[in-house]
């Protein structure tokens, strides 16, 4: 039996169409400008590779009716962490990521303690976590600091996977081969990985029921406290593992970095079919969601004489426009009953 | 225990503070066959489900369950479960947003060898459960595809697929048109032939002589009897859950009823209607009447009050008051017509928990004076100390949170932010329920002198005997719509004969 | 026991410990590092001005306990927060000195338009913010901190956007009057003293506290008691809106100019952590706006005192989440539930005795 389109689908394919028609008229309108090669859209992938890490783990956690605005700030202070580890400190790179990811557990822990256990709202404890992560990352270094004195991390960070096709010339006659980064290898693994947990594993789909109904979720015999302190884990932990691939974008730490990411990521698991109210949304979703979000800045990039805060706005519109849709088919659902 | 019972349930005692719940109760429920248990409000069945499936624990008494040795007691719902007694409640307790096979298998999905959910199986295996069953449903839609009727059947078939021997179905079929019901019947029927025992907690009357066979009612917490269906028909099952012998009913007469038709119409209702709940209907109400609406729970006479106060917006039809038509879209619209609404649920939209007796009891009456025009603080103590007295209201102080007070009390906090607007027409839905007797009464008195003072009076409640001492009419209902109008001829017989409907002799 | 009791169970009680514990620590640190112990109260008037580090408090604290009062009214009506305030407060700010600047120019001595109309203007986009923030709580019924999110982000990129992505400076005296003195006192504490006196006589002498508080702890209840619960949460955020107006208005005098990427950061935070220090519960309903302007002051107070440590503004963060987290955590149900039981517990040992 063909699946029918019910409006969870629906929103996602609103989503996809956005993203391609959006590409399309950035190809368009600025072919001049190198838009239509491959490398523009690799570069959107690179510069987000980041992003989707922590989208991925926002989404898991929206899936339970919650939500995590602490994941900038997490970002702020790994990256610090990195960064004073391997310049002031003269720390393995390897050891560092490893501390980072524990320290990514561990604030997890305690913020989904504080969520599931204590019953404490979401938005509460993860804004605490925010300010708290923001102070740390000050608490940590002061100052901006960039990261050149560790080879092997430098090394890596500059490792380009050439693509094998869509080479092309430049206007010197230079062939320009396209290439990606270790970034965006990373999370593609964590997109795959999280998709198929979601999928294919007990704990992926107790976030679908915890989020979908919690006093059934209870009633059917599932640990929702559990899941919740699990989630919200996840959620730093997959945050740490963005911490890592944003300071090998950026190579430097400062007490500003990732500024208002976790509206960012927000924003795309909702564009990307995430419902606030949790229990409907996938990381196929999110990862729309996050292409949306890069080629939007791209665009405003490209176009050069806009202002950088037209990509906020232009988010937040979108944002804005998908939860009143949310709202509106919630209404029209609710009306059918 | 006998080989055939699968459930017992001995000298169930339980108090709520203040309240004794359930009283020595007994049950028993045999292998195989499908038992009411009805009562009315308060009556206890509730309680008593709760106690077995160990939402609430009990102070007295021993549940037995087939093929445990000793007395169980469960301390939740998961805990019930897994020794064989499942519910499946009017609100289904699944998850929408999963798929129909995964509802069936959460917390016990078949895995791969890797420790993955082997979704091939699960789908297979859930398919199996429905082709057995005989439901036509594709296992891999999301459960809200589906009708409630579905979802509940599914929700039954996730329970007896998890070896249940004991099935509670609490009011499965209030949402339901007579279709669906029907198709929920055949599943019940089938899995009565399988040997499951079913408990069905419902309020309506021919589902429970169409399918059941055995009836336990309730009353007061108290255990009325145990009767096979053939033994109890219609009549004497409404008697046992009123709690009126026959024999009584001689001894109740009927008061002279006045004839108000020439009286002013307060109140007129053509067509009205409420989508899902409430059948189109016709009501007429004079001054200084006080009109009864009565018919078992869920037969719509808390809905009819509702839509007439705009609680519930009209889809339909025509209402008009002192002779105007008018267009009520919210509470504050009726209210500014002089109407009030006491609902039925005074904790959920009766009483602001949080605030005090004073501020509780001029709520309405500053609403209807708006924003701007506060009452002055010498005003409201001298409203509330007012009522505090006629209504001999128990509190600390009139600055006590209304929440630290008793129901009876409380409900007469909430009469009194109704007759301090000074109403033309009050509706009382269920004003004495769960209140003491000599508040029962007083309240009882305050509806006549209301009537009294030319004021319209609609009064709601599960007691006939209370009904026929206040109201001069009756509006029967059955099934959300209005069957019935007993003006004449109000005794008790008569008006149980109309609520239960079809042949009192059946 | 049963006095200590008492006093705890006032509503007043944990704002006022915890600014008494504040001043504490203040005289504690004054003697160990040698000042007069009572430093922090000294009050002195130099060069015809107030000085003192409480002046300082009350006198920063100022746009907290602004924001503070608008912050009470939407947690106690909707059981949510406002978490845009700040940005609305920048958005406001860059509105206002955009207009008294003029559009595109980054410093200006003269003013482009009177200075009312552009404070006026300035106030009135904190309004239309706060209708938008209402709008979508109250009618669409989106969770209030998902609603505020969007202009969270967005208010102060449009604040920007206004300015020309410049810091815009307003060098004209009259403009620094709001952030400067009136006499000998500093105009912050004045206009927040007025915007609590006007809110206080509105809860006294208006029905709004009363709506607000019933829409708050029992929806469906204050419905059926004929209150439009839809439009006295839409007033809610309208009035938090406003007030994010005035804050931001007084912030930008302060600095003599409308710094977008620094106006209102982090006060968000501190607006909550005083309704929450304030005594009132996050879940909604009963509120007291004393306690929440207490608050707001106590969490200045705070703030001055990990300065004069030595904590940076960078790192203060870090204390108000962990003061923020243990406040919450003692309101948290289960903790509740927890003493509850204990106390009946104890109750019950009693009587067996």
């Amino acid at each position: 039996m063909k699946k029918k389109i019910n409006s969870n689908t629906l929103l996602l394919l609103i989503t996809i169409a956005l993203f391609f028609v959006m590409y399309a008229a950035g190809c368009v309108i600025y072919s001049n400008k190198g838009f239509t090669h491959l490398q523009t859209f690799l570069n959107i992938l690179i510069n987000n590779a980041g992003l989707l890490c922590v989208t991925c783990g926002m989404t898991c956690v929206m899936l339970t009716g919650g939500i995590d605005i602490s994941v900038g700030s997490l970002i702020a202070m790994d990256c610090m962490f990195l960064a004073v580890g391997m310049e002031n400190w003269g720390m393995n790179p390897i050891v560092l990521c490893v501390l980072v990811l524990v320290i990514g557990l561990v604030f997890g822990a305690v913020q989904g303690f504080f969520i599931g256990y204590l019953e404490i709202q979401p938005f509460i404890v993860s804004m605490a976590g925010m300010f708290f992560a923001r102070g740390m990352t000050a608490v940590i270094y002061s100052k901006q600091i960039s990261v050149h004195s560790s080879e092997l991390f430098v090394k890596l960070a500059n490792i380009k996977i050439n693509i094998p096709f869509g080479a092309y010339e430049n206007k010197k006659g230079i062939l320009q081969i396209p290439y990606i980064r270790i970034p965006v290898i990373i999370a593609l693994i964590v997109l795959v990985v999280v998709f198929l947990m979601l999928r294919y594993t007990k704990f992926g789909r107790s976030l679908y029921a915890v989020g979908g109904n919690e006093q059934s979720a209870i009633m059917m015999g599932l640990d929702v406290k559990k899941t919740k302190l699990k989630a919200y884990m996840l959620s730093s932990f997959l945050c740490s593992i963005g911490g890592i691939c944003y300071c090998m974008n950026t190579m430097s730490g400062s007490v500003q970095q990732a500024l208002g990411l976790e509206m960012d990521a927000i924003s795309s698991a909702v564009i990307g079919g995430t419902l606030l109210t949790g229990g409907v949304g996938n990381v196929i979703g999110s990862f729309f969601g996050v292409l949306i979000n890069g080629t939007i800045s791209t665009l405003v990039k490209t176009n050069g004489k806009l202002l950088s805060s037209w990509s906020n706005i232009a988010v937040a519109a979108l944002l804005c426009f998908f939860i009143v849709l949310q709202s509106v088919f919630a209404k029209l659902k609710e009306s059918r009953k | 225990m006998d080989k055939n019972v699968v459930l017992t349930m001995r000298g169930i005692t339980m108090t709520f503070p203040g309240v004794k719940a359930l009283d020595n109760v007994d049950f028993t429920l045999r292998k195989g066959e499908i038992h009411a248990l009805m009562g009315e409000n308060g009556a206890g069945k509730s309680t008593l489900i709760k106690c077995l499936t160990g939402i609430n624990a009990f102070e007295a008494g021993e549940i037995h369950v087939d093929g445990i040795s000793g007395a169980v007691v469960n301390h939740s719902t998961l805990d019930a479960q897994k020794k064989g007694i499942s519910t499946v409640y009017q609100e289904v307790n699944l998850c929408p947003n999963l798929s129909v096979a995964e509802n069936l298998f959460i917390g016990r999905e078949p895995k791969t060898k890797l420790g993955f959910i082997d979704r091939k199986t699960m789908v297979k295996k859930s398919q199996k459960i429905m082709d057995d069953l005989d439901m036509k449903i594709d296992v891999t839609q999301n459960l809200e595809e589906y009708s409630l009727a579905l979802q509940q059947m599914i929700a039954i078939a996730r329970a007896v697929d998890m070896d249940c021997k004991v099935l509670i179905l609490d009011e499965p079929t209030s949402s339901l048109d007579d279709n669906e019901v029907e198709k929920l019947f055949g599943l019940m029927r089938r899995l009565r032939d399988q040997g499951v025992g079913i408990i069905f907690v419902t309020h309506f009357l021919e589902q429970v002589y169409a399918v059941c066979d055995r009836i336990t009612v309730l009353r007061n917490g108290q255990l009325v009897g145990e009767y096979p269906i053939a033994d109890l028909p219609r009549v004497k099952l409404v008697a046992a859950m009123m709690g009126k012998d026959f024999d009584d009913l001689a001894a109740i007469k009927s008061e002279e009823t006045k004839d108000y038709s020439h009286a002013e119409v307060l109140i007129e209702a053509k067509g009205l209607s409420h989508k899902g709940t409430i059948k189109p209907f016709d009501l007429t109400l004079h001054k200084g009447e006080v009109v009864g609406l009565t018919g078992l729970l869920g037969s719509g006479r808390s809905e009819l009050a509702r839509v007439i106060y705009g609680a519930d917006k009209a889809q339909t039809g025509t209402l008009k008051v002192n002779g105007k038509e008018v267009k009520i879209n919210a509470p504050i619209d009726a209210m500014n017509l002089g109407m009030g609404l006491l609902p039925d649920d005074r904790k959920a939209e009766g009483i602001i928990g949080d605030l005090s007796v004073r501020e509780n009891i001029i709520l309405a009456m500053q609403a209807k004076r708006g924003m701007f025009k506060l009452l002055p603080m010498s005003r409201q103590i001298e409203i509330a100390d007012e009522y505090i007295k006629i209504l001999q209201i128990k509190t600390a102080s009139r600055e006590t949170l209304i929440k630290q007070l008793s129901g009876g009390n409380q409900q007469k906090v909430i009469l009194a932010r109704w007759l301090a607007t000074d109403p033309d027409f009050l509706i009382l839905d269920e004003p004495t329920r769960g209140i003491d007797v000599g508040t029962k009464t007083e309240i009882q008195k305050l509806v006549l002198e209301l009537a009294e003072q030319g004021k319209g009076v609609m009064f709601i409640s599960s007691e006939i005997e209370e009904m026929l001492r206040t109201c001069s009419k009756l509006e029967v209902m059955r099934d959300g719509a209005k069957v019935g109008e007993i003006t004449d001829d109000l005794t008790q017989e008569h008006v149980m004969k109309a609520i239960a409907g079809g042949a009192s002799n059946e | 026991m049963n006095n200590i009791k008492k006093i705890t169970g006032k509503r007043l009680f944990l704002p006022i410990f915890c600014m008494v514990l504040v001043m504490m620590v203040n005289i504690l640190f004054d003697v160990a590092s040698g000042n007069f112990a009572l430093s922090f109260f000294t009050i002195s008037i130099r060069n015809g001005i107030l000085y003192g580090r409480l002046i300082d408090v009350l006198n920063r604290g100022s746009e907290i306990a602004i924001l503070a009062i608008g912050m009470t009214l939407v947690v106690s009506a909707s059981a949510g927060t406002d978490i845009s305030v700040g940005s609305v407060m920048s958005l406001s700010a860059s509105f206002c000195c955009m207009l008294l600047a003029g559009y595109g120019v980054s410093s200006a001595s003269e003013l482009n338009m009177p200075l009312f109309v552009g404070v006026l203007a300035g106030i009135l986009m904190g309004c239309v913010c706060g209708c938008f923030n209402g709008f979508l709580v109250a009618y669409l019924n989106v969770q209030p901190m998902v609603a505020t999110l969007i202009l969270y982000s967005a208010a102060r990129a449009i604040g920007l956007l206004l300015c020309n992505n410049l810091i815009v400076y307003v060098r004209a005296e009259s403009f620094k009057f709001f952030g400067g003195y009136l006499g000998f006192i500093p105009t912050p504490i004045v206009i927040a003293a007025v915007c609590v006196l006007i809110m206080s006589i509105l809860l006294k002498k208006t029905a709004l506290g009363l709506y607000i508080q019933s829409v708050g702890i029992n929806k469906k209840a204050s419905r059926i008691a004929g209150l439009n619960s839809e439009r006295i949460i839409f007033l809610c955020y309208v009035v938090c809106g406003l007030c994010a107006g005035i804050a931001g208005i007084v912030a930008a005098s302060r600095i003599s100019s409308a710094d977008s990427n620094n106006i209102g950061l982090n006060f968000e935070m501190d607006a909550i952590l005083a309704v929450a220090l304030g005594g009132n519960s996050l879940g909604g309903g009963k509120f007291s706006l004393a306690g929440s302007i207490i608050g707001a002051y106590t969490i200045q107070a705070i703030t001055t005192t990990l300065y004069a440590i030595g904590v940076s503004s960078d790192q203060a963060p870090v204390f108000k989440a962990i003061i923020v987290i243990i406040i919450v955590a003692i309101q948290a149900p289960p903790f509740k539930a927890y003493f509850k039981q204990r106390s009946a517990k104890k109750a019950l040992t009693k009587g067996v005795q």
